[in-house]
């Protein structure tokens, strides 16, 4: 057995690698809440995003400066891949997005593996090796950082999805596509502007990533499965559930890999994801789908 | 929709009987071996997306983790001959009835459940990458080293010296299985899975036992797909958990029948030949950069889905039809 605090840290520590989970999951969960689909290019736009981020740290930009540029940028990125080919080559039908979102996934994985190579890219920031002292443990400062800087975004959204006219729009279409459309709602603006919501939650998430990982061409594959399982444990749609199944999912990883080794507790995800889609696939917090 | 009698079955079996026989002309025509090599790789993808056409292009069941299945084949064949001295064309067989048995178990899981759609989707994809990691870190199949066949040479070992063999070996899978296909199509069981397809609930109503039904088609489409996987890893001698249970299988398989037309019989033929011809005329334009030729794959899903979603086969059934009514006027 292991002492209180090295459970306890591993808690911690756990919860800081979960926010960041938990950002890109809430994206991965918007989407499908409005356009009932699961966005599997999620992963390869998360990938593209590290790789700006870390162009423009070469370019003398740190990351948590550059995220201002990158979050808009991916915005208008978004919103055009929806609108321009995600949207018209689908026809409409379900199973059609699934397979273009799958193509471009591909596509961009690929083109940046044949631009870059696949070799493994870091970058050296200030803070990179600073720590925060709390008393009983001291943790990394990117991942304090990208704690902070996620709860702040997600802060953010859901300001924006319950406050403003835009957030009523995208909520109303998530309920209710033609209900919208007869109130006079632009249904496929709705879809590209959640789809591009999604994408810039995608590049703060990996600006906030960048300092503390590494970036290579399938890099975003091990986040978007994670990002699966918590958005099928929080329940597809769910906001709320993302933010609380990013967490849970972070923690049992850290604990997971504290008992049983690194290689096993991915296994625990797995197990855990299939479970929930065997047994409540609604999710904890979803509606009856 | 079905012809009967003599007039359709020639009608229905003939096409294919010819395309295969034009095919088994090729080792005649080249004895080169990286043409050889790449045909037969070419036909192993093809047999894996004919077993994914079976549950998804038929049965509108869209598997991301077929890779479970393929993978199965290809431990299973390799584990039993080189663990357990199975003669090989019995671990073939055995790895198989394996590949099938995960397909009923996967099935019997998420289709007991109720997964549609995205759900089934993604509860496919994660069981194939339970797999992987099972197979990546346990050692009684190699973990992350893999497993080895040991090369003996013998017709009796179902080793070859010559590629042509595997060749036609392959290309006689692929045929068993159009047949096979062409055969579900014509069956009542087809109709059953096409109904299910279009419209469960509505299948459902009318009395189709569609639980019944999509389990009779995922266990079949595991076995096509496993002997995929034991093709290859008797092909190469070997196999690990990335080449076997990897994602790139899973959607490979999937590739095929969607370029070439889901739903139809020739569609993950015609899929895979285009998918290896446009991969390798993108390396010989472009001096084999890495990763290029897949996402050229990724461009053409999302052109075929957009242009053409039917696939290929659709896209040419639609421009003969525009000639000869142009011909007629």
């Amino acid at each position: 057995m292991f002492a209180p605090e090295i459970v306890i840290a591993a808690v911690i520590n756990g919860l800081l690698t979960g926010a960041v989970y938990a950002l890109v999951s809430v994206a991965l969960t918007l989407v499908y809440g409005v356009l009932h689909i699961i966005n599997f290019a999620h992963g390869a736009i998360l990938t593209a995003a590290m790789f700006a981020a870390f162009f423009a740290e070469q370019a003398g930009v740190d990351p948590l400066i550059a995220v201002f540029g990158l979050a808009p940028l991916f915005f208008v990125l978004g919103y055009g891949a929806q609108r321009y080919i995600i949207g018209p080559a689908s026809h409409g039908e379900d199973s059609n997005t699934l397979l273009v979102t799958l193509g471009l996934s591909i596509l961009i994985e690929n083109a940046l593996l044949a631009a870059f190579g696949s070799d493994t890219r870091t970058i050296d920031v200030p803070y990179g090796f600073s720590t925060v002292d709390l008393g009983f443990v001291f943790l990394p400062a990117p991942r304090v950082i990208a704690f902070a800087v996620t709860c702040v975004t997600a802060t953010l959204l859901w300001a924006l999805l319950k406050k403003t006219d835009t957030g009523k729009a995208i909520r109303a279409v998530a309920k209710e596509k033609l209900g919208a459309a007869l109130v006079g709602i632009d249904v496929a603006h709705v879809y590209a502007v959640t789809f591009g919501l999604g994408a810039a939650c995608l590049a703060i998430a990996a600006c906030v990533l960048l300092p503390s990982y590494y970036v290579q061409p399938r890099v975003g594959d091990a986040y978007v499965f994670v990002a699966f399982t918590v958005v099928v444990l929080g329940g597809m749609g769910s906001a709320p559930g993302a933010m609380i199944g990013g967490l849970f999912i972070g923690v049992v990883e850290s604990l997971s890999g504290l008992y049983f080794g690194e290689s096993l507790g991915q296994l625990g995800i797995f197990v855990i994801f299939i479970l929930a889609l065997l047994v409540r696939p609604t999710g904890l917090f979803g509606a009856r789908a | 929709m079905t012809v009967s009698g003599a007039r359709g079955m020639f009608s229905a079996y003939a096409p294919i009987l010819v395309v295969a026989a034009l095919l088994a002309l090729t080792p005649l025509a080249t004895s080169a071996n990286t043409v050889l090599n790449a045909m037969v790789l070419a036909l192993l993808v093809a047999l894996a997306g004919q077993g994914w056409n079976i549950l998804g292009g038929y049965g509108g069941q869209f598997s991301f983790g077929h890779a479970a299945f393929f993978g199965t084949g290809a431990y299973g064949t390799a584990l039993l001959q080189a663990r357990y001295g199975l003669n090989a064309y019995v671990a073939f067989a055995a790895a198989i009835g394996a590949g099938a048995a995960v397909g009923a178990a996967i099935g019997f899981l998420s289709f007991r459940s109720g997964l549609r759609g995205s759900y089934f989707a993604l509860v496919t994809l994660a069981f194939a990458e339970v797999f992987r990691i099972v197979a990546n870190a346990s050692p009684f199949t190699g973990g992350a080293a893999g497993t080895l066949l040991k090369l003996d040479v013998a017709p009796g070992n179902f080793q070859f010296a010559s590629r042509a063999i595997f060749f036609w070996i392959a290309l006689a899978l692929v045929t068993l299985v159009l047949i096979l296909t062409r055969a579900i199509e014509r069956s009542r069981f087809g109709a059953y899975l096409v109904a299910i397809r279009e419209n469960e609930s509505a299948a459902q109503a009318l009395g189709i036992d569609t639980f019944k039904v999509k389990l009779q088609a995922i266990t079949l489409s595991a076995a096509v797909t496993a002997a995929a996987g034991a093709f290859y890893a008797q092909y190469f001698l070997y196999v690990n958990a990335d080449i076997a249970y990897g994602a790139a299988v899973s959607v490979e398989a999937l590739l095929a029948p969607i370029i070439g037309g889901l739903g139809t019989a020739f569609g993950p033929l015609i899929g895979t030949l285009a998918l290896h011809g446009l991969a390798e005329g993108a390396k010989a334009l472009t001096g084999r950069i890495p990763g290029i030729d897949v996402a050229l794959y990724g461009a053409l899903v999302v052109l075929v889905i957009a242009f053409a979603p039917k696939g290929l086969r659709g896209l040419a059934a639609r421009l003969g039809r525009g000639l000869s009514t142009r011909w007629a006027s």
